[in-house]
């Protein structure tokens, strides 16, 4: 009886809660797929992120021109970005920079331009644009970012643009009504394993209205999970399977294909 | 029909690499080599990372060689007490290759080795043969008897002390040199993925004198087990072989090499070492114009772990 009471009143506290922070709007969005599973035959997916814009008595009746921009990043690891440059006439790797924990994949999509929506040091703060995202670097003892049109970093922005881990797409976003919202989130054949964060943020007149998070996972199931998890976890096995794969494949054609 | 490779992580064409396979296997068949220096370079062009592509196609190269090596065994043609010699320097070989191959990778220089190396063994080996083949055709075209040249040259590696009498090749020789080829063919075979069969072949035939009856089966032999002993080592140290990958590279190289054998009966012998030399070559060129040309992509970017 306790318990019920303590439930009931936490279910309320959590239903009064956005109100109580005086935001007069309130996103509920959801993703198509909360758990995209790698097989055999996985060569890429797009995901529909949906939702719509919740306004209650205290929103000013005159507000409509929402703007909105969903960032997804994908699982973070370290990588580094190497340069190459002519030394002794061939070309070979010299100068690096390290990038620390940036997300594998990133992309960000809106309903129109970026500069259109907020101005440029609300944009640098919620890290609107692949230009604003943070992208730690290691700069020999020190840690920070650096200005968008680093080398290093518009490379590594690049060379992931090229494989569709990273990108911007600033029409993305559709409204099929002033409060209802769709986008598509296309995932590469090669995207990495792991969580992805969806962060959706809600401008209006270029200030931010109210944000929420959502979250998908992209698992290898199976097969590829079983390989991938004994290389990774039981190396010696694994190569031992492979090698006797190998001495069986061989021994299998010498059979098959035997002359003498 | 695209599939999803577990380690490389990205969706390949099955087609296009069991005809990758097959066309290496072809090649490897027709000259009696293992075909890693084709293999390689072409996993890398589809879009393979080349440290996973030098994993896997060790695995595919102890198929291909071990159907080959039990062909020879049958005919008698493998002399295993050379092979046994061979082994016990390869084997050391591909340890070092590997614990390089893992170094330099944490430099970030494994992608330019891997292309000054084959560079420079891929011309002058692919020149040395073309040279050779194209002298052997001149010759008889000129009607002259190819020179008999198997009289006791090379003086100091045959005057070597632990000398060993191989029985069915035929030879009596210090194992110093035959440990020493061993141990190099076993460590460039494993920093650059590749059996080294086109490599220890002219050794064994022109500074050994091996006889041309054993000298192919034994070199799969060797083959063979320093890449068996070399997928072990990339997959407990760098868990980068691609089982999926090999698989296909296998089905597709140990049927093309089958054909290959078949074609390459049909040629005479100085027009394969000179077709095979300028394979060699030409593979070898294309690398050293990649590393002299400006690239269209100057900067590279490489996952260095830390996910989490």
């Amino acid at each position: 009886m306790i318990a019920r009471a303590l439930l009931a009143a936490f279910v309320l506290a959590l239903v009064l809660s956005p109100a109580s922070t005086a935001r007069a709007e309130r996103l509920i969005v959801s993703v198509s797929n909360h758990r995209v599973t790698v097989t055999p035959n996985y060569s890429g997916e797009e995901l529909v992120l949906f939702g719509s814009v919740e306004k209650d008595a205290s929103t000013p009746a005159a507000r409509t021109n929402y703007d909105l921009v969903v960032t997804v990043s994908g699982p973070r690891a370290d990588m580094v970005t190497r340069r190459k440059e002519r030394v002794f006439g061939i070309w070979i790797n010299t100068d690096s920079r390290q990038f620390l924990q940036v997300p594998s994949y990133l992309a960000l999509f809106s309903n129109r331009p970026f500069d259109a929506i907020a101005a440029p040091e609300v944009a640098r703060r919620q890290q609107l644009g692949l230009n604003n995202v943070l992208l730690t670097q290691r700069v020999g003892p020190d840690y920070a970012d650096v200005v968008p049109n680093d080398p290093f970093r518009s490379a590594f922005v690049r060379l992931r643009s090229q494989h569709g881990l990273y990108r911007e797409e600033t029409s993305a976003v559709t409204f099929l009504t002033p409060t209802l919202f769709r986008t598509g989130i296309p995932l590469p054949g090669e995207v990495p394993i792991g969580t992805y964060d969806v962060e959706i943020k809600l401008f209006s007149d270029g200030a931010l209205v109210t944000k929420t998070e959502t979250a998908f996972e992209i698992v290898k199931v199976g097969f590829e999970q079983f390989v991938a998890n004994a290389a990774r976890n039981h190396g010696f096995y694994y190569g031992l399977a492979t090698a006797m794969m190998a001495l069986m494949t061989g021994w299998m054609a010498s059979i098959v294909f035997r002359k003498d | 029909m695209q599939l999803y490779l577990p380690i490389a992580d990205l969706p390949v064409n099955v087609f296009l690499i069991l005809a990758m396979g097959a066309a290496v296997g072809f090649v490897s068949g027709m000259f009696g080599i293992g075909g890693g220096f084709l293999m390689t370079p072409l996993l890398i062009f589809v879009g393979i990372s080349p440290a996973v592509a030098v994993a896997s196609v060790s695995s595919h190269i102890a198929a291909s060689s071990f159907s080959g090596a039990l062909s020879y065994w049958r005919r008698r043609a493998i002399d295993p007490a050379l092979a046994l010699v061979l082994l016990s320097g390869g084997t050391v070989g591909t340890g070092l290759g590997v614990w390089t191959f893992t170094l330099l990778r944490s430099l970030g220089q494994l992608d330019l080795m891997i292309a000054l190396s084959y560079v420079i063994l891929l011309s002058a080996v692919g020149a040395l043969m073309f040279w050779e083949g194209l002298r052997a055709i001149m010759r008889t075209r000129r009607g002259a008897a190819p020179l008999a040249r198997r009289s006791g040259s090379h003086g100091w590696i045959h005057g070597l002390p632990l000398k060993m009498r191989f029985k069915r090749s035929k030879i009596y020789l210090s194992v110093i040199p035959v440990v020493v080829i061993g141990l190099i063919i076993g460590f460039i075979g494993a920093v650059m993925g590749i059996g080294g069969a086109f490599i220890l072949i002219p050794i064994l035939i022109y500074v050994l004198r091996v006889p041309t009856s054993t000298v192919i089966g034994t070199s799969m032999v060797l083959t063979l087990v320093t890449m068996v002993i070399a997928t072990m080592l990339h997959a407990v140290t760098n868990h980068l072989v691609d089982a999926v990958l090999a698989l296909i590279l296998m089905v597709g190289g140990v049927t093309g090499a089958q054909f290959g054998a078949r074609a390459g009966q049909k040629i005479r012998g100085e027009h394969l070492r000179l077709l095979l030399g300028l394979l060699i070559l030409s593979v070898g060129v294309r690398f050293a114009i990649e590393l002299g040309i400006r690239p269209d992509e100057l900067f590279t970017v490489r996952e260095t772990g830390g996910a989490g």
